[in-house]
């Protein structure tokens, strides 16, 4: 590697010998090819946005939020797909951040890499990182919704796919967090007497709080948007009432928006671009919330 | 005739319900099955939770076929048709104990739509038909000009119901004479908007789908009147219940488990829909039924539910 | 604090070996979610194959496995998949690769952490809201209009692609940031030194030295394609086809799975099982490219170790 380099800048070298003209021309070519890249890149955002924004502007109102789903366009809403959301990601939330937190400190702090079985973990988390969530529907429709633990469609069965989903990125987050940490503090500890799993407790874990929660935010927050698996398990669906259990039927922002693309009265689409500016605003706050996190903990580290 | 059903519906209860309207019940509904009955029962399920707020009724669009799988298994209360159930459908059910309650909900002529800037056809034969949709069609009958000397060359390009829908059921049966008999290079689709958006999209496209969304949707794409021999007839509420729109004229059903309806909630549900089917009806521009339909309905509730 | 704490040794130690078999648990229960996705895939999948021959399957073009009679070969969904990330590919790289030089090479920190949060929102939309914009705005006004070669569909592979091309962006962007980020400084005034301009540098210098991470960063992105659902689902409609024409209508292994998913199939008919067949082969394609990017980025990190 270090020798392509080297080979390219003795490249850079010949051509300066030739023409420096047609070099300001190409850099200046280049330049504009990587602006025009970013302006596609950003313009794209904003066209979206722009377009959601005016498309559902006449159903940007509170009633939005406050209706229920209703075959009458003028008052359908999406209040049941919201709090479905809710509850699905939350519910995500509370079983894979523990489950991915858990497996990250086994990985980074207790695991010995050289062992055949931790390796094996390590290289399967990545592996799961990459399976299509359309793929964790498949085994939600085989084993949780129905076979195995036969949970029907509910609640509980999309936040068990969700959390498949999410798990992966949980613990490579919460591992990134974990290994930002100083050894110092680890060594210090250890040094102090206090066992390996104190160790973890009262230093290791106060100090990566911060990484973890902005990580496990951002890999949660993926659950908020995600579609494909629960179309496999019946969240597709009419639902005017909000979930009150884990065993009850629900719907979820992401396929309330699928739905108003799917209704054939045109009357829906300014509803699918506002559910859509809703699902977005609810995306970016968890982002900003993310992001919160982050820059509080920057200020106290310097 | 149909403008008195629809009278006598406005007079008789508004919006709200007469029946089931008690309050204190509770429980849940579970509703599955046909696209084409979806509009229609949704318009209900939410009336019907406007008077009852503490029963929770879950409409889901898995198609006719997709729908009595789940409710010959116990999944589902209610499962919506675009056509009666069939025969191995209904031993399934038997082998699980589940006996289904037949109502029909309302009735449909099923359309035969294509774009507004197409300006050569107006009227087609149930051969035409045949000769666009038949499976020895395949890969064959890609231009208009194949359908019918007349037509210019363009494009043909077809969108339609799905194997999972009853709409499909019917249309094969009716059109190329074998139940699930057509060609495969079609669009398919659960969700009626594919055909709309597909047609709406195309000149050269052709769609089928209920008379419901091309009301809904009138200027977006336009309904062919059907000729079976008898002229050309178009699709609409007074062809469908006289009987002239032939063969694509039918009823519309949903299927109740009989366990279920002797549950408050579900029988609630029933009597809600019977007394109310023509204010539902009319508000999901569907197609009400004859009087004659509708007493019928009531009498087959009265027996089942003992009221 | 250590002397105090020596009394109860043992407890602590019993604390600490609890935690770690529990911590030790929840990481090997990863190892049982792949368990479980090859069995819960597998064990359909035999069955349809013990219905459908190998050679059907791969062997013949016309898929069309809901119908009656039904058939099932699987090219055209696969050409489907292979058009669809193709496309996205195509739009996916030029940009992304542009985006990521900027922000390594040009962009000042100033700028840089000014662009960042939207590359981050942008990789956070919802694949459903991209489907939304894909059929109402990017077919209809961008590429019905300006599509050069042949008719484009009210549904159309290309707009789909275009779309997913869109959705990975951000991977590419980022993930190849990265590393160009990770080329040790002393490449880069090397190639100053010698007289580069940033644009010598960036392409000659940094860009080889990172490639590896750029590959792997590629084939994530494309994994990522071919797995997409609910975009293929919404724009590029429900028709297999074989086709040479990217403006046509399309089908996906992975939209086959949602389009048979909302219809649901009949437990345990052929047509359900045929739901796990297209999920194990889309799992062993991910599967694969994901090994394959593994490696490439193993091979990278040991360059500057």
């Amino acid at each position: 590697m270090t020798a392509v380099g080297t080979e390219g800048a003795a490249v850079a070298l010949d051509i300066h010998a030739r023409t420096s003209t047609r070099r300001k021309v190409i850099d200046a070519f280049f330049k504009l090819f990587l602006w025009i890249s970013l302006g596609i890149a950003l313009g794209t955002l904003i066209t979206i946005l722009i377009d959601l924004i005016t498309e559902g502007w006449p159903r940007l109102n509170p009633a939005l939020i406050t209706n229920m789903p209703s075959a009458r366009p003028e008052r359908a809403g999406i209040q049941s797909a919201i709090f479905g959301s809710l509850w699905v990601v939350g519910t995500t939330a509370a079983i894979s951040i523990p489950t991915g937190v858990g497996a990250a400190i086994y990985l980074e702090e207790f695991a010995k890499r050289d062992r055949w079985y931790n390796r094996l973990i390590e290289l399967n988390i990545q592996n799961l990182a990459s399976v299509p969530s359309v793929v964790y529907g498949i085994l939600g429709l085989a084993f949780i919704a129905r076979g195995f633990l036969s949970l029907g469609f509910t609640v509980l069965t999309a936040a068990l796919i969700l959390t498949l989903v999410v798990l992966p990125t949980v613990v490579i987050a919460s591992r990134e967090a974990l290994r930002a940490v100083p050894n110092s503090l680890r060594y210090g500890s250890l040094a102090l007497g206090a066992t390996e799993w104190e160790t973890v407790y009262r230093q290791v874990l106060p100090a990566a709080v911060p990484g973890i929660a902005t990580g496990t935010i951002l890999s949660t927050s993926r659950a908020l948007g995600e579609s494909a698996p629960l179309l496999l398990v019946g969240a597709l669906t009419f639902v005017t009432f909000n979930p009150d259990g884990f065993d009850s039927p629900y719907t979820v922002l992401p396929l309330a928006i699928f739905r108003f693309i799917s209704e054939a009265r045109i009357e829906f689409r300014p509803l699918a671009a506002a559910a859509s500016v809703v699902l977005l605003f609810l995306l970016m706050g968890m982002n900003s919330l993310a992001i919160y996190v982050r820059s509080r903990y920057e200020k106290k580290l310097r | 005739m149909l403008a008195f059903v629809v009278l006598a519906a406005c007079g008789g209860n508004g919006a709200g319900g007469s029946d089931g309207g008690s309050g204190g019940l509770e429980g849940t509904v579970i509703i599955d099955g046909s696209s084409t009955v979806t509009p229609l029962i949704t318009v209900a399920a939410e009336d019907f939770q406007a008077v009852n707020p503490d029963v929770r009724v879950t409409v889901a669009t898995s198609g006719t076929g997709g729908g009595f799988e789940k409710f010959c298994v116990g999944e589902t209360d209610v499962s919506m048709a675009s056509r009666p159930i069939a025969v191995d459908e209904s031993a399934t059910c038997q082998a699980n104990g589940i006996e289904p309650v037949e109502f029909i909900v309302a009735n449909d002529a099923l359309s035969v739509i294509v774009n507004p800037d197409n300006d050569w056809v107006s009227c087609l034969t149930v051969e035409q038909l045949n000769t666009m949709w038949g499976p020895e069609s395949e890969g064959e009958v890609n231009n208009w000009n194949l359908v019918d000397a007349s037509f210019p060359d363009q494009n043909l390009e077809l969108f339609g119901a799905g194997s999972d829908s009853g709409t499909f059921d019917f249309f094969t049966a009716e059109v190329n004479g074998e139940e699930g008999a057509i060609r495969t290079d079609y669009n398919p689709s659960e969700d009626d908007n594919v055909t709309l958006v597909g047609v709406e999209g195309d000149v050269g496209a052709v769609g089928f789908l209920g008379l419901s969304y091309v009301l809904e949707n009138e200027g977006r794409i336009v309904p062919l009147a059907i000729d079976s021999g008898n002229g050309c007839i178009a699709p609409s509420a007074e062809s469908v219940i006289d009987g002239s729109y032939v063969p694509l004229g039918r009823p519309l059903f949903v299927y109740f488990k009989a366990e279920s309806l002797q549950r408050a909630e579900v029988e609630a549900f029933a009597r809600f829909y019977a007394d109310n089917q023509d204010t539902i009806t009319e508000t999901a521009l569907f197609i009400p039924l004859s009087d004659e339909q509708a007493s019928e309905q009531r009498a087959e509730l009265d027996e089942i539910t003992g009221g | 604090m250590t002397l105090r704490a020596t009394g109860g040794t043992r407890r602590r130690l019993y604390v600490q070996a609890a935690f770690k078999s529990l911590f030790g648990l929840m990481a090997f229960l990863t190892v049982g979610v792949t368990v479980l996705i090859v069995l819960s895939l597998l064990v359909p999948a035999l069955r349809f194959f013990s219905e459908v021959s190998l050679s059907e399957f791969f062997g013949s073009a016309s898929w069309a496995p809901l119908f009656s009679p039904p058939r099932f070969g699987v090219w055209p969904i696969v050409a489907g998949t292979a058009w669809i990330t193709a496309i996205a590919l195509l739009v996916a790289l030029p940009l992304g690769l542009g985006v990521a030089v900027y922000l390594s090479e040009y962009a000042h920190r100033r700028l840089r952490s000014f662009v960042k949060p939207f590359l981050e929102i942008l990789a956070g939309i919802p694949t459903v809201v991209l489907g939304f914009f894909g059929l109402f705005l990017v077919n209809p006004e961008i590429v019905r209009r300006f599509w050069p070669v042949g008719e484009v569909s009210t549904f159309s592979g290309l707009a789909a692609g275009l779309v997913v091309g869109i959705m990975i962006v951000p991977t590419v962007a980022s993930l190849s940031e990265d590393a160009m980020n990770a080329v040790p400084r002393g490449l880069r005034e090397g190639g100053f030194a010698l007289g580069g301009t940033r644009r010598e540098v960036a392409t000659n210098v940094v860009f080889p030295a990172a490639l590896s991470g750029i590959v792997a960063a590629t084939v994530l992105a494309g994994s990522r394609a071919i797995g997409e659902t609910t975009i293929v689902l919404i724009v590029a409609g429900s028709r297999p086809t074989l086709t040479w024409n990217p403006g046509e209508q399309m089908q996906s292994m992975a939209s086959f799975i949602g389009f048979a998913g909302i219809g649901d199939q009949p437990t345990g008919s052929t047509g359900y099982l045929t739901i796990f067949a297209v999920g194990l082969v889309l799992f062993v394609i991910t599967f694969l490219l994901n090994i394959i990017s593994i490696r490439i980025v193993r091979r990278f990190r040991e360059v500057y170790e």
